[in-house]
């Protein structure tokens, strides 16, 4: 696991639900075919109306022209993110699109989980809500032994909530690497 | 101290006595399901991870239901059934349900119902979110992601966190003018989308217990919206006599104590409750019918795992019976068998297709359809600005087609009140 994420921010508001993340249109792909799954890079965040887009100012899109990797690293959203269906789609189409973290006031439990069991990104709590007081573009550095994100730009540092019960499979890397690590499926 | 019905099962299936909130447990899974949309990428993800000689843990107990993406002349989601039906035979899996033939059953959460793989007592995990359906049927179930839908199929394991439980208790019996889904849409309005984040939704009273059981699917069914791991209803009678003419399997019936610990607990009188409306853009967005009557609507749709049961297409066809919809109005039952039932129930003698036939609606095949939106040519998609009346369960930006598009969630019988006026309508100025 990486010490240290660093990158640009994209901020988003309350309640970024998997339509939003990528749309139901776009679950058509394959997810395992080199070429074809950088479509879900491409469409990241494409269902987030524009004005909402990289917060504050919005108007901001995710990705630009026709790249699936996007400028931005890491994404600052509200209350509830990833909330609504079950597609695991939604964390890949991050991971696709280059994000490392997410820092959100909380999350919709089912996409918590595929970030951690399919290993896609670490999805962070804050202990206040920091899509406010973060802007799309600032330079972040997460040091994930202190929890803690730095906002190179401003120079504010937040406090993030410890990962918890879940830390051993994010550091095992998904939830496969950590049964073979504990012994519950054999090592291949 | 007592247990609740959601900490029973889970400790049932963990192998333990008592599991306490919070707790993380491994559990034993009885049934996996999963779909069109999730099917293929948790297919590559097992194989991927348990390498040429991956065995399936049970193919008794994996249940494939293609239904998202069926009608629809897009080439990938044909690739991707296609893909579920090589796996099928590949494997010779006793239970998968092939689009285009007679097994074709339409929605998984309906099907699971229909095809008695709703047991009591038991835990079902499915790649849909909507999967906290069947918790209707005294059962622990929830939706999860492709990964962890292979980890099972590699397994027949997977952790999971003992939730706390919510009980929502109803007195009452539901009047004539309000069905299941305003009981939830109230629910939701009051404890918001995150109200019940890693909880269980118990849903008890003499309010639920009078309710069918499609009725009781439709509470479960939404306890998602509100964030919730699980849905959960005890199974009494008629949930045995259900189970019974669908499956032979055993099955156990477990009850919440008297003294369980419940994290918070609603009460609800039904005599009291209003039909109910989620306004665009969330599914807690509530408010009353008669708040909002007299909307302008572009489109009525009646369908999905949420509204799309035979008890809907009942509600709209004793309101629509006789009447002409004045905004176009798309019918989709959720299954085969209920699309079936439509020749074969009546209302006055006639029956709910000729019914909605004649009063001008259009009606669409079993499958998932318009109520996620889907490939461009989905039955009944948002186009451009519409402003759509639905009984489906999620009102997102976008959720049901395009970005622009409004959505109102209510009840089949608020949906058709408002499809006779071409405004949202309150079920009773139509009754």
């Amino acid at each position: 696991m990486e010490k240290v994420i660093t990158g640009k921010a994209f901020v988003l508001g309350d309640k970024i639900d998997t339509d939003q993340i990528i749309p139901a249109e776009h679950l058509v792909y394959s997810l395992s075919d080199p070429e074809e799954k950088k479509k879900y890079g491409y469409y990241a965040f494409s269902g987030v109306p524009l004005p909402e887009s990289g917060l504050p100012m919005g108007h901001k899109p995710f990705i630009k022209g026709d790249n699936y990797l996007s400028e931005y690293a890491i994404i600052i959203g509200g209350g509830n993110f990833g909330c609504g269906s079950s597609r695991e789609h939604a964390p890949f189409a991050l991971q696709v699109a280059g994000v490392k973290a997410v820092i959100a006031e909380s999350y919709a439990r089912i996409f918590y989980r595929n970030c951690v069991d399919g290993g896609f990104l670490i999805p962070y709590e804050g202990f206040e809500k920091l899509n406010d007081k973060i802007k799309t573009g600032d330079e972040l550095e997460i040091d994930i032994s202190a929890n803690l994100v730095k906002n190179l730009t401003t120079g504010d540092e937040f406090l993030l909530k410890p990962l918890g019960s879940v830390v051993s499979i994010i550091e095992a890397g998904d939830l496969f690497e950590y049964a073979r690590k504990t012994g519950m499926i054999a090592k291949g | 101290m007592g247990m609740t019905i959601t900490e029973k099962i889970l400790a049932k299936a963990a192998g333990k006595s008592r599991v306490t909130p919070g707790e993380s447990v491994w559990l034993s899974v009885d049934v996996l399901m999963t779909h069109d949309v999730c099917g293929p990428p948790t297919i590559d993800i097992w194989k991927r991870e348990f390498g040429p000689e991956a065995k399936i843990w049970d193919k008794e107990k994996l249940v494939i239901f293609p239904d998202h993406y069926i009608f629809t002349a897009n080439t990938h989601a044909i690739a991707n059934v296609a893909k579920l039906r090589d796996f099928a035979k590949e494997y010779d899996l006793p239970n998968y349900y092939d689009p285009g033939t007679e097994r074709y059953k339409g929605v998984c959460h309906m099907a699971l119902a229909e095809e008695g793989y709703n047991v009591p007592g038991t835990v079902l995990f499915g790649t849909d979110s909507h999967t906290c359906t069947s918790g209707a049927f005294g059962m622990f179930s929830t939706g999860v992601g492709n990964s962890d839908a292979a980890f099972i199929l590699g397994t027949g394991k997977i952790w999971e966190k003992v939730p706390e439980s919510m009980l929502f208790w109803f007195e009452g019996e539901i009047p004539p003018y309000l069905t299941a889904k305003d009981m939830i849409l109230q629910i939701i309005g009051d404890i918001t989308t995150d109200g019940a984040t890693y909880r269980a939704m118990e849903f008890a009273g003499p309010g639920v217990m009078s309710l069918p059981m499609s009725e009781r699917m439709t509470l479960t069914n939404m306890a998602i919206e509100a964030g919730g791991m699980n849905g959960i209803i005890e199974a009494d009678e008629l949930t045995e006599a259900y189970v019974k003419a669908r499956t032979d399997k055993s099955y156990e019936l477990f009850k919440s104590d008297p003294d369980a610990t419940y994290h918070s607990k609603y009460n609800y009188d039904l005599s009291k409750m209003e039909p109910m409306v989620a306004k665009p853009h969330s599914p807690d967005n509530k408010d009353t019918v008669r708040n909002v009557q007299g909307t302008k609507l572009t489109k009525c749709y009646i369908g999905s795992c949420t509204g799309g049961k035979l008890e809907d297409f009942q509600f709209a066809a004793k309101l629509l019976f006789g009447q002409t919809v004045k905004t176009p109005t798309y019918i989709v039952p959720a299954s085969t068998w209920v699309d079936q039932q439509l020749d074969v129930e009546t209302v006055n003698g006639v029956s709910l297709r000729e019914i909605f036939v004649k009063a001008g609606c259009t009606i669409g095949e079993s499958s998932c359809a318009a109520c996620l939106g889907g490939p461009s040519d989905t039955f009944g998609r948002a186009q451009d600005d519409e402003v759509i009346i639905s009984t489906t369960n999620r009102n997102f930006p976008g959720r049901m087609g395009s970005k622009k598009s409004a959505v109102y969630l209510a009840s089949a019988l608020t949906v058709a009140a408002s499809a006779i006026h071409g405004v949202i309508t309150d079920p009773r100025d139509v009754m």
